[in-house]
């Protein structure tokens, strides 16, 4: 199955994959439907860049790792988080927002979404209109990757 | 013949059970026999639903195809009633009719029962409830109305989400606790004191450090001598593990049904996972009560995988961890809270308490800010809870880029490669 790498000697840091990610779950394709989701407001992507690594040298971006033991499926009391096709896919409306999950996720990548009332996770995009991966499709510098890997 | 699993129980443990050794044998047969008549739900739900942020039918923990697409023969409302731990049979009643079961693998995940503390008169109560199953959320939703005065005793986990989910119904709720704080068993007095100003703002009235002495029909009288006049009792003073059936088959039994590291009880060939079991806090290192969902649930994994034959899944990674929230602030803690401590107590209202100990991280306690849309405290807090259950070294990590927000930078080089540039296994 395919999942989103970083390479973090490429990542620049500049956090467009944080904006494309925000467009692309809220229904957002275009750069236009960038503006109209996202100007003037708050973004809550699920991918997470960080910066400042190794003494400040190095960025790198994370979202959900799509784990073979998934500890957010495993601790969830609601029964909606499952793993569908490889996936680890979130059901909003049987979520009641508790949060195991956050406190479960060893990457710290199921997080509460803007509201707080549910959380929200990388799907890799297959469920909103995009389709692929937008974090790696816009990355300028190809340092976000949509590939099959093996275990390091 | 196809070999038979026969699991007591249909919650987070039995569930568990049944993906664990699914996981790895598609031939055993598996039975499910449950005094519950409902398809498996999440039993920390009944608040929420209580609270309208789900239904019946979003309750359950598994689709409706659960059963079948895992092979399972599902004895729902069936009563177990005795463990023959030599012959190999469970014997089970229904109404009026009683049968027996023979096994090759037992799982006992039982979970808790109410704990009522001797309180005289209590039988004179008419209207009054433990919150532990969905029925008890039913009964609630039954008879709790606009104006019901409902008595809660108990403020700790079990007592505060039942007043939170009945709080749309009734704006009357009283909770007394004999404990001078609220949430004792998770929260230190100054942080309890936080919660309990914020459950306080929604209405819920408490009487802390003090209990009932006895009842009179809808009358308690206090310790203190106070009168408390209610027209619905909640029963939340505590759980004990259910170890009936492990005790009386003979079973080794201490504060919970003891287990080895692969789930198997003394008695042969029987497996327990679960609130009703003992295990080992791995942050503490003591045998503790840890009658937590997610342990639950993996205690259950492993011993559905070992009860296949395998016997390689030790279940090694127990300790306290919770998720809880009230009116949106919510707690997330995880492990111990011993040696040397961090602590921030935010402007916001949150808080935050990061502990280590011998090199490792043990435990932390973060608390959510007044504003329940700013989540920023609990960010990725499940970085810290797998530092303490990993056990990884902190030299191996800078802990301070982590201790004020958690984050996978501080982690070494290799270490990040490990974790985002491949596939863990």
């Amino acid at each position: 199955m395919r999942r989103v790498f970083v390479n973090e000697e490429w990542c620049l840091g500049c956090h467009l994959c944080e904006y494309h990610c925000a467009n692309a779950n809220m229904g957002g394709v275009t750069a236009q439907d960038m503006v109209r989701n996202l100007r003037g407001k708050k973004i809550h992507p699920r991918i997470r860049v960080e910066d400042g690594a190794d003494g400040g040298k190095i960025n790198f971006a994370v979202q959900c790792r799509h784990c073979y033991d998934p500890m957010c499926v495993k601790s969830c009391i609601a029964g909606a988080l499952t793993v569908e096709d490889g996936v680890v896919t979130h059901n909003p409306d049987k979520c009641v927002g508790c949060f195991t999950c956050v406190l479960t996720c060893p990457y710290g990548c199921v997080m509460p979404d803007g509201d707080g009332k549910v959380v929200q996770k990388c799907e890799l995009c297959l469920r909103n209109k995009v389709g692929a991966p937008a974090c790696a499709e816009h990355c300028p510098n190809r340092a976000i990757v949509y590939e099959e890997r093996g275990t390091l | 013949m196809a070999k038979k699993f026969v699991i007591i129980g249909n919650s987070a443990a039995a569930v568990g059970a049944v993906e664990g050794l699914r996981a790895v044998d598609k031939d055993w047969e598996i039975v499910i026999i449950s005094d519950e008549p409902y398809h498996t739900y999440g039993r920390p739900l009944i608040s929420y639903l209580l609270f309208g942020k789900t239904d019946e039918e979003r309750i359950k923990f598994r689709p409706d195809e659960f059963y079948s697409a895992n092979g399972v023969t599902a004895m729902l409302g069936c009563t177990v009633t005795q463990i023959d731990a030599a012959a190999k049979t469970v014997s089970w009643s229904k109404d009026d009719y009683t049968g027996s079961l023979q096994y090759d693998k037992l799982l006992v995940s039982t979970g808790s029962v109410p704990f009522v503390p001797p309180m005289n008169g209590l039988e004179t109560v008419p209207l009054k409830t433990p919150f532990m199953k969905l029925d008890d959320a039913k009964f609630l939703q039954e008879h709790v109305k606009a104006d019901t005065r409902v008595f809660i005793i108990g403020a700790g986990l079990i007592g505060l989400k039942c007043a939170e989910g009945i709080s749309k119904l009734t704006k009357n709720i009283t909770v007394c606790d004999l404990a001078p704080r609220i949430l004792p068993s998770i929260l230190e007095d100054e942080l309890a004191k936080i919660m309990q100003n914020w459950i306080e703002q929604n209405g819920v009235k408490f009487m802390l450090g003090d209990t009932a002495d006895k009842f009179d029909g809808n009358k308690a009288v206090m310790k203190s001598g106070a009168v408390v006049e209610f027209d619905v009792l909640v029963l939340a003073v505590g759980v004990r593990p259910n170890v009936a059936l492990i005790k009386d088959a003979g079973g080794d039994v201490n504060k919970g049904i003891v287990t080895d590291q692969f789930c198997r009880t003394s008695l042969k060939d029987v497996y327990a996972a679960g609130d009703c079991t003992e295990s080992f806090d791995i942050t503490s290192e003591q045998a503790k009560i840890l009658a937590l969902l997610p342990n639950a649930y993996a205690q259950g994994y492993a011993a559905g995988r070992n009860a296949a034959g395998l016997e390689d899944k030790p279940y090694d990674s127990a300790m306290p961890m919770n998720a809880i929230g009230f009116w949106g602030k919510h707690i997330l803690s995880a492990g111990s809270y011993i040696g040397e401590k961090h602590e921030v107590f935010g402007d916001d209202g949150s808080y935050r308490l990061i502990c280590r100990d011998a090199g490792l991280l043990k435990g932390f306690i973060l608390i959510g800010g007044n504003d329940i849309h700013d989540h920023s405290v609990l960010d990725r807090a499940g970085i810290y809870t797998n530092l303490i259950k990993d056990k990884t070294p902190l030299d191996t990590v800078d802990f301070e880029s982590i201790k004020d927000r958690a984050s996978l930078k501080g982690f070494a080089a290799d270490a990040r490669k490990k974790k985002l540039a491949g596939v863990e296994r």
